[in-house]
């Protein structure tokens, strides 16, 4: 498909932005300034400052000596790109495929959007006059490369529109300036005296690059349309989005389902063709108010099944806020994996295992409403240390490394931090005589013999702890443990856990 | 005409209906094989441990919630042997994964879900019964109302997977469309000959209630080849039976 791009220039875009804020300054010259060796140079002029004579990188002093009181507003560095990104994400309402153009500028990539408006001319009439009734004094131009776009945004004085294939006629008459060359390669051409494209644009390649670099050579053929010149888009383009333009803003649920109903619906064709299965998803709506709200679905499988899928995102509508109405739906897949076709089953058995398809889409469903940080599978890990006995399984597929122990008798519950008991024993290595749990006594009746569990050499921090299997006159049966030796000042008596 | 013996039989033959139409189907010959439990599966309806359905637990205490997840460990041995899988939804966990394999149970077959609050745990209880691929369900609740639980009976009909219940608060007990009301108790243990040490889990088992069946009350100690019954002893506990 043939490109064509946009261009936008904010001519006052710090300014504007400050009026926004400010309305008492709307109308008013003032200027936004900020330190630089140790004087104030102004970095943003409003107009009608700029009609007095005010200049940016002029020092503050000599502007008040023009405009006595001029207000002067603190300069904040990196207010612009901020405000570029803020300006840019608006106007993905227009084109998926935006990018900053600092230091005042923005670039759409809109091939096969302008229809969409109804034609070029509205399409960027559509975006200038909306920028403009927000307050900021826009320029904007649309032409076949980056380049030219740039160039009649900021200096065309015929036409904003440039037919394709036609940027050579529209770039001749302009200065160099207009071709975004360095400042030294721009005062070396108006010293040779190539005030405009024209004059120089004649000249053989080979004398060009000799006297202006390559640089120029490069610039000339951007613009022209002899070299591709990449965007660095705000939002990536995913291989799997879809989009969802509304006529009129959604602000009911049911239009939200239908909306989420649809994208999935187009979006799992898509990668149905492809092979392709759907892990995380992401929803985007844009609402009239200039706000993005979003539900984000993740699976455990790769699939393209538009029924599961929505019934993942519906379980998140409810936190989707429409407020004024929303007019764009995107849908993003940032993570698709390989599916590998399911084999019908002639002969469904009664009990199905771990990779049984409705557990998946069960388990889909858990973890996108409680959250996959709180669904758990343990896998023993080779420890003696009761809480490092089992680690959480990364994955459902994932088998235990090494066989489950069930040579010792571990308890049924276990405290997650040992709980301190009082204790009176009457040999040191005997199991204990009775303890007090949370104020009630236990004689013990029966017991085994201790077991003692080290930490690894590697974590000798802790001393050892000797257990006991310990069964009370009720037929209560615990797991307490002794901290350290029994002659240590700091041996402690605790219960760790409760045996079937 | 009618004679009393064929009376007794039309009467028989009505239970036997009704309890089909209640939704206990008798066993296919063939697929009998019990679940383990002895003489306790024969206080149910046809003599046979109801599965695909709620079953509920009591246990106060953290000692009685040890006990009853060694016996519900017991059961779900018998239930996730064709190779389901098992859901434990609670919301304040402290079940320790190797202790099941004591029960026969591999514990990486059981997936834990660690839900915020009540609400959630019903919520997932409710989607989990739902799911045809697995064993059994197990859920930590506090407070169940009847409508909720009816919620989970509905669930449970067209999936027929068993649920348990674990309350663990007994001043909230309410009806419930469950079919067993279970308690269990530690008991001492012992060993043979005297020896000893602490012998095998050892529980008083309460069938508090049962739908169609009769409420009974055991002694079941799990031994590594299943649960045994152990004849009744002067224990020397006070029994305690509240019928709810």
């Amino acid at each position: 498909m043939k490109k064509r791009y946009v261009s936008l220039w904010f001519r006052h875009l710090l300014t504007d932005w400050t009026a926004l804020r400010r309305p008492e300054l709307k109308g008013k010259p003032f200027v936004i300034a900020g330190p630089d060796h140790g004087r104030m140079i102004i970095t943003a002029a409003s107009i009608e400052s700029e009609r007095e004579g005010i200049t940016v990188g002029m020092a503050v002093a000599d502007a008040r000596a023009v405009i006595a009181g001029l207000p002067v507003i603190d300069h904040i560095p990196g207010k612009a790109e901020k405000l570029l990104k803020a300006l840019g994400e608006w106007c993905i309402r227009y084109t998926p495929a935006i990018a900053v153009d600092m230091p005042d500028g923005l670039l759409l990539d809109i091939s096969g959007c302008a229809h969409l408006w109804g034609g070029e001319h509205d399409y960027l009439k559509e975006i200038v006059t909306r920028l403009r009734s927000k307050g900021y004094d826009v320029r904007g131009a649309m032409a076949d490369t980056v380049g030219a776009a740039w160039a009649v945004a900021r200096f065309g004085k015929v036409k904003p529109i440039i037919s394709p294939g036609m940027q050579l006629e529209a770039l001749i008459s302009l200065p160099p300036t207009a071709l975004r060359l360095e400042p030294g390669v721009i005062e070396k051409l108006h010293r040779l005296g190539f005030y405009t494209i024209k004059s120089f644009i004649g000249i053989k390649r080979s004398a060009l690059r000799r006297r202006f670099g390559y640089h120029l050579l490069s610039r000339l053929d951007q613009a022209l349309g002899g070299e591709d010149e990449p965007l660095q888009l705000l939002y990536p383009m995913e291989a799997f989005h879809e989009r969802l333009p509304c006529l009129e803003p959604i602000r009911t649920a049911t239009g939200i389902e239908i909306a989420i109903k649809t994208l999935l619906e187009n979006m799992c064709k898509r990668l149905h063709s492809e092979g392709k299965g759907l892990r995380t998803a992401v929803l985007r709506c844009y609402r009239v108010d200039g706000g993005v709200v979003g539900a984000d679905i993740g699976t455990n499988r790769p699939t393209c099944h538009t029924g599961h899928l929505f019934r993942l995102f519906e379980l998140k509508i409810a936190s989707v806020e429409p407020a004024l109405g929303i007019e764009l739906f995107t849908l993003d897949a940032p993570k698709v994996d390989d599916i590998s076709p399911e084999q019908e089953a002639l002969w469904v058995p009664e009990g199905a295992g771990l990779d049984d398809s409705d557990l998946l889409d069960l388990l889909d469903r858990l973890r996108n409403k409680i959250g996959a940080q709180n669904i758990h599978r343990y896998l023993p890990q080779e420890s003696y240390w009761p809480e490092r006995s089992v680690k959480p399984a990364a994955s459902l597929a994932e088998k235990p490394a090494t066989a489950w122990r069930t040579d010792r008798r571990r308890p049924s519950l276990l405290l997650r931090k040992p709980e301190r008991i009082d204790v009176m024993n009457k040999l040191p290595d005997d199991p204990p005589k009775m303890f007090v749990y949370k104020g009630e006594r236990h004689e013990i009746k029966k017991a085994d013999d201790a077991e003692r569990i080290e930490p690894e050499w590697w974590r000798r921090k802790r001393p050892h702890r000797d257990y006991y299997v310990v069964e009370d006159e009720q037929g209560r049966r615990y797991w307490v443990f002794r901290s350290g030796h029994y002659t240590d000042e700091n041996s402690r008596w605790y219960l760790h856990g409760f045996f079937a | 005409m009618t004679t009393p013996g064929s009376k007794k039989d039309i009467i028989s033959q009505l239970q036997r209906d009704i309890l089909q139409w209640e939704g206990f189907v008798p066993p296919e010959a063939g697929a009998a094989k019990g679940i383990g439990l002895g003489p306790v599966e024969a206080a149910f309806p046809n003599g046979v441990f109801p599965n695909g359905v709620i079953h509920e637990m009591l246990c106060p205490t953290r000692e009685q919630l040890a006990a009853t997840s060694g016996l519900l460990a017991g059961l779900l041995s018998a239930l996730m042997r064709n190779g389901g899988p098992c859901l434990w939804i609670s919301k304040d966990r402290r079940l320790f994964p190797p202790s099941m394999g004591a029960f026969n149970i591999a514990p990486d077959r059981v997936i834990f879900i660690d839900a915020g609050n009540e609400k959630e745990v019903l919520w997932a209880m409710e989607e989990a019964l739902k799911c045809k691929g697995l064993a059994a369900v197990v859920a930590e609740v506090k407070e169940i109302s009847f409508a909720q639980s009816r919620r989970l009976q509905l669930a449970v009909e067209s999936s027929r997977v068993t649920g348990f219940l674990l309350r663990n608060d007994l001043r909230k007990l309410s009806t419930t469309t469950c079919v067993a009301r279970w308690q269990v108790r530690p008991l001492p243990g012992e060993l043979e000959d005297g020896l000893p040490g602490v012998g095998y889990p050892r529980w008083q088992v309460d069938l508090m209630r049962v739908r169609n069946g009769s409420p009974g009350s055991w002694v079941l100690e799990w031994r590594p080849e299943g649960f045994v019954q152990i004849e009744h002893k002067a224990t020397g506990i006070t029994e305690t039976r509240q019928v709810g």
